[in-house]
């Protein structure tokens, strides 16, 4: 098993943090892991973009050009990478940010609408949350147990209060796909 | 036979490179004596500079670095932040000090490193042949200003003391110099204050010699300390320019 | 040990706390401000110094002032920044003052770009600044080993008394991996009794210095160095072949690039092709005597050497120690471009069918 995903949006939407997640819980499920950064002046307000490998066997190029997933979170980020990723992959859209629809049809497109769904939940912030719900779901690489454990330690403590909106927004997530 | 004077045992025996008249020897000695007096020889970890006092290392009776030109600031900074009881100082000559080594002087002193700087000011580059200063004074002739130092060619003469001494770092600047015995007196009482105050952890202590350097300015020693006092000591004043 | 997520510049940065470091003196560049950044907060509450510098020249100076104290001092920096601080790695060889700096190497030449690059590999194996001499000089591929070889690297420079360089690029400075905190077996280090650390009641002084007036003095100075040099070069060279046994094309990479490369062997092997990868783990001393017996291996056609430099770098050493037995080629890509698992593949086939 293999996946190579890149996530990317706006700088400050959340999506290097995504990444970070998919790499923290697959660390906790014992697989080879890594997490790379577009790094820079555009992470400002530019498009800001990383790349996660999950992997059982050790991960040796920690950059790609050919996703099995891409995440888009913004328009030029579908633009830019939409054409790289995998026959058979997965786009995972952002369609509240994200009008253009996926001209592929080698591969599955999911069109999450995360900040609806955050909002609902009650608070916008959690619409990473619905991301990488959505991403589990689809792609049944990482127990959600993993996740929502991580989620328990994440917000350990005084912020205790935020783990069941969390947890909720991450479940919505996981029913957007299914 | 009672002793009437004896060399420090702040210097060591080592036959001193500097030229006649030069004024180091003198500095060397003040240094070394006020290290003694003040029980410090065993702790003191000094810094010399590229210039002619590169071999001080040779002459002072306690562990000594020899730094990269301009560089004894950032040296002594490595130093004394590792070793913050210790007395830490660095021998700096104008060329090192005021010009290539600028931006390390200024950041010690903003910083309010805790370690003293000699700063001998001799108006020129001894070591390497007698080329301008940042401290060469207007009209002054050197082998790289050969008909004088001009405003519009290098502009007006570094006053280092003074730049110093707006840092708030810097809790202690004096300029002395050593042409006759009451300055010189004046001036270990200022190398004296300088390590007094390093030692009581108050920020960065400095203090400028104005030097002569009888070889390079082709005078005589006599006939160079008359031109230090007619023609430095009015552009640079002697005398306390800070003190916290 | 339970693996931890660590990005590189901050676990770099643990490490070398871990490894005894006594103070960091600093300079923000990118890609490479989490060491200080790190280190800001972390050497104070391990009670060690860190001084954010007013330059790389200046940094390495107060390297030098620590180290010659008998501090384990450090400095870390990108690219440009460590050319700034050649003059200060002079003079530290020149003076035997132990010391680690680390370079995140980014793309040149001049400011160049702030995306990872390999084109330092001549300033860091061939001295860098003024006058015969080297600096020992590990290039970690991936964490894990970049955080294993901090505690060697200040164990090198104290057994040496000489700069150790640990270089690596931008990617592996910005990347996150999980790795674990493992004991690495600490030498046994020689007395710094040549510091100056004030005398102390010892009944000379000591003095650091670099400055030889007579000839023959400097002359035998080098001659001392360059002793050095050998010893370093016998005991301390590091590499790791990979599915090198039957290998019909051995590629060689250090850093990012040769963990891509084990991606292309995969590739590679899956199409059928017999790959290898050979991997300098110190580039100077570089193992020359180990690629010179592999090039020599029957099943061995071809060489081709990746970095992320225009030209190739380390393909001199490359060339230097296959000596003609096998034909040496390149792939590279510079100015921040990392090189992609398929250009190597196919790069890797090409050396191969001109070698046929």
């Amino acid at each position: 098993m293999k996946k190579e995903i890149i996530i990317s949006g706006f700088g400050g939407q959340g999506g290097l943090a995504i990444g970070k997640n998919l790499a923290e819980a697959g660390m906790a499920e014992g697989l080879n892991v890594t997490w790379s950064p577009s790094y820079g002046p555009e992470m400002r307000g530019g498009t800001a973009n990383c790349s996660v490998v999950l992997s059982d066997k050790p991960v040796g190029s920690p950059v790609f050009i050919h996703p099995t997933e891409l995440i888009a979170l913004n328009e030029p980020s579908l633009a830019k990478f939409e054409s790289g990723v995998l026959p058979g992959g997965i786009i995972f859209v952002n369609s509240d940010v994200v009008t253009d629809r996926v001209q592929r049809e080698d591969l599955t497109a999911y069109y999450i609408p995360c900040s609806q769904i955050a909002d609902e939940v009650g608070n916008a912030k959690v619409s990473n949350m619905v991301m990488l719900g959505a991403y589990v779901a689809a792609t049944k690489v990482l127990n959600p147990e993993t996740i929502e454990s991580m989620i328990q330690e994440m917000f350990a403590g005084p912020k205790a209060k935020f783990i069941p909106l969390n947890i909720e927004a991450f479940r919505r997530g996981m029913a957007a796909v299914q | 036979m009672a002793i009437v004077y004896q060399k420090s045992k702040g210097l060591t025996d080592a036959e001193l490179h500097y030229c006649p008249g030069c004024h180091h020897g003198i500095v060397h000695k003040l240094v070394a004596e006020v290290l003694e007096e003040m029980g410090l020889l065993d702790e003191a970890i000094g810094v010399c500079p590229v210039g002619c006092s590169v071999f001080a290392f040779r002459y002072f009776n306690c562990d000594m670095q020899q730094a990269a030109h301009g560089r004894a600031p950032a040296v002594a900074t490595g130093i004394k932040r590792t070793h913050p009881n210790q007395p830490v100082f660095t021998y700096q000559g104008d060329g090192d000090l005021a010009s290539i080594g600028a931006a390390e002087i200024v950041h010690a002193a903003m910083r309010g490193e805790k370690f003293t700087t000699i700063f001998i000011n001799n108006a020129i580059y001894g070591m390497t042949g007698g080329q301008m200063a940042p401290t060469t004074l207007i009209g002054q002739k050197a082998t790289t200003c050969q008909l004088g130092r001009t405003v519009e060619q290098a502009g007006m003469p570094m006053r280092v003391s003074e730049l110093l001494s707006t840092m708030d770092g810097c809790v202690y600047a004096e300029r002395v110099c050593v042409t006759d015995i009451a300055n010189l007196n004046k001036a270990k009482k200022a190398i004296r204050k300088a390590f007094e105050k390093q030692m009581a952890g108050e920020g960065f202590t400095f203090v400028e010699v104005l030097s002569t350097c009888p070889t390079n300015w082709g005078m005589s020693p006599l006939k160079a300390n008359q031109w230090l006092k007619d023609n430095m000591v009015p552009y640079y004043p002697l005398g306390v320019i800070k003190e916290v | 040990m339970a693996k931890e997520l660590w990005k590189g510049n901050e676990a770099i940065a643990e490490a070398a706390i871990r490894a005894g470091c006594d103070c960091f003196f600093g300079y923000p560049i990118t890609p490479q401000s989490e060491v200080p950044e790190y280190l800001s907060l972390h050497m104070p509450q391990h009670g060690k110094v860190f001084v954010q510098a007013e330059s790389e020249v200046a940094a390495i100076n107060m390297v030098y002032g620590a180290a010659a104290s008998g501090m384990r001092a450090m400095t870390s920096s990108s690219s440009p920044g460590i050319s700034l601080k050649q003059e200060g790695i002079s003079y530290l060889t020149a003076s035997e003052l132990p010391c680690v700096i680390v370079n995140c190497m980014r793309g040149g030449p001049g400011l160049g770009t702030i995306q990872p690059g390999q084109s330092d590999y001549y300033q860091a194996t061939r001295g860098g600044g003024n006058g015969d001499y080297r600096t020992i000089c590990l290039a970690p591929c991936n964490i894990q080993e970049a955080v294993d070889l901090m505690q060697e690297a200040f164990d090198i420079a104290d057994t040496y008394r000489n700069p150790v360089m640990v270089l690596m690029d931008g990617l592996t400075g910005q990347m996150m991996e999980p790795i674990e905190w493992r004991e690495i077996p600490k030498r046994e280090l020689p007395a710094k009794d040549w510091a100056t650390t004030g005398k102390h009641g010892r009944d000379h002084t000591n003095f650091i210095n670099s400055l030889y007036m007579v000839p023959e003095e400097c002359d035998a100075h080098n001659a001392h160095l360059l002793e050095k040099c050998a010893l370093m070069a016998e005991k301390e060279v590091r590499c790791e072949a990979v599915k090198c046994d039957d290998a019909e094309i051995v590629i060689t990479a250090y850093g990012t690039p040769a963990r891509i490369a084990l991606t292309a062997l995969d590739v590679l092997r899956a199409e059928g092709v017999k790959a290898g990868l050979f991997r300098p783990i110190t580039l100077w001393p570089f193992p020359e005597k180990e690629l010179h017996t592999l090039a020599g291996q029957d099943s061995v056609k071809a060489v081709l050497d990746v970095e992320m430099s225009a030209g190739g770098q380390m393909i001199d050493d490359i060339r230097l120690a296959v000596l003609g037995q096998k034909p040496v080629s390149y792939y590279g890509r510079a100015g921040g471009v990392i090189p992609t698992v398929e250009e190597i593949v196919e790069a890797a086939k090409k050396a191969l069918k001109e070698a046929e």
